[in-house]
């Protein structure tokens, strides 16, 4: 025999499939092993007797199984033992390639113990008779109490599942053992059965081959399985079940990849920004279609809003479209949440709920502005994961990938990347897109703030189209516009945002700009590119960066280059710095954002009358950024706001400029050349 | 551990009755429906000061023989009824106090649910959860 490569077999050949597994370990575990796994020769002893094979085969079992040379039973020896076992009772010869052969179960008479295995041969014993035995073994209950051994020959399907009803004790005279075992064995075999469709596995095999190999072997065979096998099915399905329920638990419950993304969508479709809520309204609206009763519906909010605020966050929708999904597939509706929905992403969640808040302190911290988070998300959500190391790629990436994402088809990836970028703002963007990456996609909120960060720090992509400096809200708001209406321009302009942008205020203004390119068309992404691009060649000092940011810009919006006041434009831009550059740094990440910076852009100009040294640098970042986000998006709507914004402050500087405002991006540029002049 | 409770909405129509099943039902009914007036009395003399806590517990309402009623209201003038046991003795203020408490958070939960309808019967099992917390736990 080959002891050793029985005992290298012993976990390496062999292959279990289910039924073995459990059953083996079963057995295993009934064979007491001790501390080291290795069991007891007595009950390995008794174990093997059990299985009614002539002592001659017992020992060549062990002996190939490699416990004899090792002189305990450990785990592969003993599954091997196991193997060889069966493959003895089926009539192949005891060696080590048999193991590899698809057997049926061994079969052990009455083995005392057998706790809870053998309880599928135990119950179903008393009916006997029935016989639908599919199989022509009787299939062996374990059942203590049916000291009927003669079951022996019969297989006893271990299923670990107790069948405890199935246990009646076995006082059937003799005559009935074979139907009884039969009973039991289509029992088990139908237990398996149902058990092995639950987890997939082709129980037909094992159980052919049982009757295969119990007929040949039998001593008896029993053809009355029927009746048992009726009943075992059934009890051996409620084990299933049991089983299988616990199984399900994490199945119907946890939220897969795909339809993570699925209901990321969805709720894009409702809600472009991923960190915001969904109002109870909309979601009713929404949920209703599922055509699910409203009470239940009602109770799946109530499962799924755990801050009972009346709207729901990504995750909040996320559990609740999970739950209205799995009651659409027949699954009871949990009385409250199951562990998988809830704990993951309440963890998720806070992430997400952290980084933007970190976001936020970011922007302030480096923009002295504080931009509406909810910008940043939004820019976020646009900001696209795949940020480059710079941070001007992430700011690329970010606005690209805003566009692209305003088209509500953004992959989430992307806006798990933005997302972890979020919180990383402050640091450079690099670090933010390996967090990210390796956030998961629920993540994505979380990214968002750090790509929010990243970009102001890099110099806010686009400005939020909000008018006034009025961050958060109404930038957030803007934001939200400007990518609805599609970030076009961004793309094409506003390139790596200026990373070396300082976060100044001007640059929040910037970014505020850049924010909203998602969508913001070309043409007036090329203006504010141009502007910022020209600019920024005039002032070439610090932001070299602002410039590469501009030049990307400028391409792609060299329409708007009218903007002879691109200087001016700019010089607004410093004035509205503090937001710029918080705006600036979302739009690195997201060139979406472009759409929105127009507005910050025109609005922080009026705003602040900055320095005229700092003013210029910010001018030329700001330019920069502008021009990002322009060509974003939202320039449309930016300059309209911005316009009219700007001429509310310019009047107070220059009315001037406020005329120029009338072009989109123009405005600012004439109120930044103002400036500087 | 009340004996019944019931909410009533602004237009003096139950939105849930609870009551413990050994009783009868429309006792309990008929005590809160004559509650209200007490209610009504009181809301109207305790002044125009809304928002404290304190007056939206009204307090014991009236006591009769059997039990003692304790009443609460927010300021959408949507009721809470809590009818206690007479021989309760155990029930202390503070206790009636909390009891309304949670029922007035579980009832903001209830609305904040999109899915329902102002005015529709309370259909929550997160609600009914709570009011079994606190009803007398017999058979």
């Amino acid at each position: 025999m080959d002891q050793d490569s029985g005992v290298a077999s012993g976990g390496s050949f062999i292959s279990l499939n289910e039924h073995e597994q459990r059953y083996y370990s079963g057995l295993h575990s009934l064979c007491q092993a001790d501390t080291s796994g290795n069991l007891s020769s007595g009950r390995v002893a008794e174990l093997f007797k059990a299985s009614q094979l002539p002592p001659g085969s017992l020992h060549k079992v062990t002996e190939v199984c490699g416990a004899k040379r090792l002189g305990y039973f450990g785990v592969p020896q003993f599954y091997v033992a196991l193997k060889l076992l069966a493959a003895a009772q089926a009539g192949l010869p005891i060696r080590l390639e048999s193991v590899t052969a698809n057997l049926p179960l061994p079969r052990f008479a009455e083995l005392k113990n057998e706790p809870e295995m053998w309880h599928s041969a135990g119950p179903p014993i008393t009916e006997s008779q029935g016989g639908q035995s599919g199989t022509a073994p009787g299939s062996v209950s374990w059942a203590p109490s049916d000291r009927s051994t003669f079951r022996h020959p019969e297989v006893s399907l271990e299923k670990k599942e107790s069948w405890c009803p199935l246990r009646s004790p076995s006082s059937s005279p003799p005559p009935s053992p074979l139907t009884y075992c039969s009973y039991l064995y289509s029992k088990q075999r139908n237990g398996a059965d149902s058990q092995i469709t639950y987890e997939g596995k082709p129980s037909s095999q094992p159980m052919s081959q049982l009757e295969q190999h119990s007929s040949p072997s039998n001593y008896r065979t029993k053809p009355t399985v029927e009746h048992l096998t009726a009943a075992g099915a059934s009890s051996a399905e409620q084990l299933e079940q049991q089983g299988v329920v616990d199984y399900s638990d994490d199945d119907p419950w946890r939220i897969t990849e795909e339809q993570l993304e699925y209901y990321t969508n969805q709720f894009k479709s409702l809600q472009p920004d991923l960190g915001a809520l969904i109002l109870g309204g909309v979601a009713k609206n929404f949920f209703t279609k599922s055509k699910l009763p409203i009470p239940e519906l009602s109770h799946i909010w109530e499962l799924s809003d755990v801050d009972r605020d009346g709207a729901l966050t990504f995750f909040e929708f996320c559990i609740a479209f999970h739950l209205i999904v799995a009651r659409k597939n027949g699954y009871p509706l949990p009385e409250s949440l199951p562990r998988t929905l809830r704990p993951e992403f309440m963890q998720q969640d806070e992430s997400v709920p952290e980084t933007p808040e970190s976001v936020e302190h970011l922007i302030v911290f480096e923009d002295a502005e504080v931009r509406p988070s909810q910008m940043d998300q939004g820019i976020i959500k646009r900001i696209q994961p795949s940020y480059s190391t710079t941070k001007q790629d992430l700011k690329e990436e970010s606005c690209r990938q805003d566009a692209s994402l305003k088209r509500v088809t953004t992959s989430q990836e992307k806006r798990t990347l933005q997302l972890d970028a979020f919180p990383r703002r402050p640091e450079p963007p690099q670090e933010l897109e390996p967090q990210m990456r390796t956030r998961t996609r629920p993540r994505s909120y979380s990214s968002t703030s750090v790509e929010d960060a990243m970009k102001k720090a890099e110099e806010p992509p686009t400005p939020p189209p909000r008018p006034q400096k009025t961050h958060s809200r109404a930038s957030s708001l803007d934001l939200n516009k400007l990518l609805q209406q599609g970030a076009p321009g961004v793309k094409s302009g506003w390139l790596p945002p200026p990373p070396a942008l300082p976060p100044r205020p001007s640059t929040s203004q910037v970014p505020h700009f850049i924010n909203t390119p998602e969508k913001i068309p070309l043409n007036k992404v090329q203006q504010p590119n141009f502007a910022d691009f020209s600019l920024f060649k005039e002032e070439e000092e610090n932001n070299v960066k602002s410039e590469e940011r501009g030049l990307h810009r400028f391409s792609p919006s060299t329409e708007d280059s009218p903007n002879t006041s691109k200087q001016d434009v700019i010089s607004v831009h410093h004035n509205q710095a503090p937001q710029k550059p918080i705006r600036k740094k979302y739009h690195a990440e997201s060139q979406n954002q472009d759409a929105i910076p127009p507005p910050a852009v025109s609005h922080p100009p009026t705003a602040k009358p900055a320095p005229k040294l700092l003013s210029r640098q910010r001018r030329e970042i700001q330019m920069a950024i502008r021009k990002n986000k322009e060509t974003n998006a939202v320039l449309t709507r930016l300059n309209s706001e911005l316009q009219q914004q700007l001429k509310v402050r310019l009047s107070s500087r220059r009315f001037a400029y406020a005329a120029i405002a009338m072009c989109t991006h123009s405005g600012v540029l004439t109120y930044l050349g103002f400036v500087t002049t | 551990m009340a004996v019944c409770i019931a909410v009533i909405a602004k237009e003096n129509y139950p939105l849930y009755i609870r009551s413990v099943p050994t009783q009868n039902k429309l006792k309990f009914h008929y005590t809160v429906h004559t509650s209200l007036d007490v209610v009504e009395e009181k809301v109207s003399t305790v002044g125009k000061s809304l928002g404290d806590q304190r007056e939206l517990y009204l307090g014991l309402l009236y006591p009769t023989e059997d039990y003692k009623v304790y009443g609460y209201v927010t300021n959408s003038k949507v009721k809470f009824v809590i009818v206690v046991d007479s021989s309760n003795t155990s029930l202390r203020d503070n206790e009636i106090r909390s009891m309304f408490r949670k029922l007035h958070n579980s009832f903001t939960d209830v609305m904040c649910n999109p899915f329902h309808n102002p005015g529709d019967p309370i259909q929550s099992k997160a609600f009914d959860g709570i009011v079994s917390g606190m009803m007398v736990q017999t058979g």
